[in-house]
């Protein structure tokens, strides 16, 4: 059974619909701005440091971090009920300061999970045609 | 020109507190008029007095049903604040004050109702269809986070890391609401509880436990606001807006479901910036609080907000917290001493408001003794979320 199986849609629109082209492709690509450089994710018209709507989509090498976690034991809904516990990371990447990506942790125990962990980029289809950037411990 | 002090809460009416679902067959219109008919007849206003209508959390009854329905003959002003949740209970009050200090209104009615079916729970409020459908929730449901729990519980674990907050300080604001609640003849949960009891609870979201997390519960309430020279002439002792303000940080932005804050703004409730323009309108300081009314919709969003308005430093709540530092009577800064969310009932702030007019009128089951000055919080959650300042 694949990690969230129950949950693995995705919905692009004009916004977001880039983003998860890339993601297709498997390259890891933000927003960066042409005004002042800063990164910026989710993917938005302007940047929240300048304004300025130029924008370029930079690939990182998908090394990362664990800057925040938790492990979910309550199944709120019953899509999850056959996975908890289960932990979910906020990753942040030197290549790309600023973005922080929500994913899991791929082949590990939920306990393990700590901030600090270093991490590695894997691509995940849990279902046919969503391709999700998920992680494993380095 | 400054709304300080020109207007006034003059009537709050709550309506009985059911549980998660029970209310759902009753059409908030009745709940609505039978909340408001205790507010008036508090206040000693009149249904005919009420021009205006102020809600937030994508409220339903809109106003062109809802006069005729409560029989309120004229609609001068109509308004909701934006965004889900509780994060727009003050900003709505604040609303209602500036409406009427700029003359568009004379008597508002700020009022919310809550039903929680089994398919429109907040808790379960990320893993929806509805919410599915949204293409920024691709970036979090995909991968697990489906709940305002698990989301808050991130926060708080950076903060866990980043300052040395322990679980037990999570504890000691369960432990001291709960001592409030059992006070409150009206709270649901009235049963003492301990901080042993609190670390034995099952996790929900790590670190936070189930005595972490708010109820869930059904109805609401009506708080009715008018200008502070017509407020003398009523029922009740008015009870004045200092100030609300209503936003947020762009730095916090859609930072709950989006995780994108920076460090600092991370490892808060992201009421900084809400905090130091409240201040600033009203011209006092956290030294001057007398009673704290935090939306506490998980105890350790209780920790960030007292950091973020200025009753310690940023990483300290903690140590804040311990030895029932939260205590109405004996505690560094009496909080929630209605039971809050957390125990007494979680009707989307609405209740926090009505225990700060109650701590100003000295009403309260927990009084603070000369209560003068409240300070009220809506819920921290992405932009808008807002707060009050109030004062007898």
């Amino acid at each position: 059974m694949a990690l969230l199986e129950g949950l693995a849609s995705i919905h692009p629109d004009i916004h977001t619909r880039e983003y998860w082209e890339y993601c297709g492709k498997k390259e890891l690509r933000f927003q960066k701005c042409g005004g002042c450089g800063a990164f910026r994710f989710p993917p938005l018209t302007g940047c929240r440091e300048c304004g300025s709507t130029d924008v370029s989509w930079v690939a990182v090498a998908g090394r990362g971090r664990v800057f925040s976690y938790t492990v979910v034991h309550h199944p709120a809904i019953p899509e999850v009920r056959e996975h908890v516990p289960y932990p979910v990371v906020v990753v942040e990447f030197d290549d790309a300061p600023g973005v922080r990506l929500i994913s899991n942790v791929l082949d590990i125990s939920y306990d393990e999970v700590e901030i600090g962990m270093e991490l590695d980029l894997v691509w995940d289809e849990p279902s046919p045609g969503v391709v999700l950037p998920r992680f494993k411990k380095v | 020109m400054s709304m300080k002090d020109k207007c006034a809460i003059v009537g709050v009416g709550l309506t009985p507190y059911g549980k998660r679902g029970e209310f759902f067959e009753i059409p908030q219109s009745d709940q609505i008029r039978g909340a408001l008919n205790i507010a008036l007849e508090e206040s000693g206003l009149e249904l005919q007095d009420v021009d205006g209508f102020c809600s937030y959390s994508v409220d339903s009854n809109d106003p062109g049903m809802l006069a005729p329905s409560l029989g309120i003959p004229n609609v001068n002003f109509s308004n909701m604040v934006f965004g889900g949740g509780g994060g727009g209970t003050c900003g709505a009050v604040a609303n209602a004050a500036a409406a009427i200090h700029a003359g568009l209104a004379e008597v508002v009615m700020v009022f919310k109702i809550i039903t929680q079916p089994a398919h429109a729970r907040f808790g379960a409020s990320y893993g929806s269809k509805q919410i599915a459908a949204n293409p920024y929730s691709d970036f979090h449901r995909p991968f697990g986070l489906v709940s305002p729990v698990q989301f808050m519980a991130m926060l708080f674990q950076r903060h866990m890391h980043r300052f040395g907050t322990k679980p037990e300080h999570l504890a000691e604001v369960a432990v001291a609401t709960r001592t409030h609640a059992s006070r409150n003849p009206k709270a649901l949960k009235r049963e003492r509880l301990t901080i042993e009891d609190h670390q034995q609870s099952r996790l929900i979201a790590d670190p936070f436990r189930l005595f972490d997390c708010c109820q869930e519960n059904d109805g609401g309430g009506v708080i009715l606001v008018t200008s502070a020279e017509r407020a003398r002439d009523l029922e009740q002792k008015p009870v004045y807006i200092m100030a609300g303000a209503q936003g947020g940080s762009s730095q916090w932005g859609h930072g709950l479901t989006m995780q994108n804050q920076p460090d600092d703004v991370y490892a808060s409730a992201g009421h900084k910036h809400l905090a130091e323009r409240l201040y600033r309108m009203a011209g006092v300081g956290p030294d001057d609080v007398d009673v704290a009314l935090f939306y506490d919709h998980f105890s350790g969003l209780v920790i960030l907000q007292i950091e973020d308005y200025g009753f310690c430093k940023q990483g300290e709540g903690g140590p804040f917290v311990e030895d029932g530092g939260l205590l109405w009577k004996g505690g560094r800064m009496p909080v929630n001493t209605h039971g809050g969310n957390l125990s007494e009932v979680y009707l989307l702030g609405l209740t926090h408001i009505a225990e700060a007019v109650r701590q100003l009128r000295g009403e309260s089951s927990s009084q603070v003794d000369g209560a003068e000055i409240a300070l009220v919080t809506a819920g921290p959650s992405n932009l808008p979320t807002s707060s009050l300042l109030l004062r007898r």
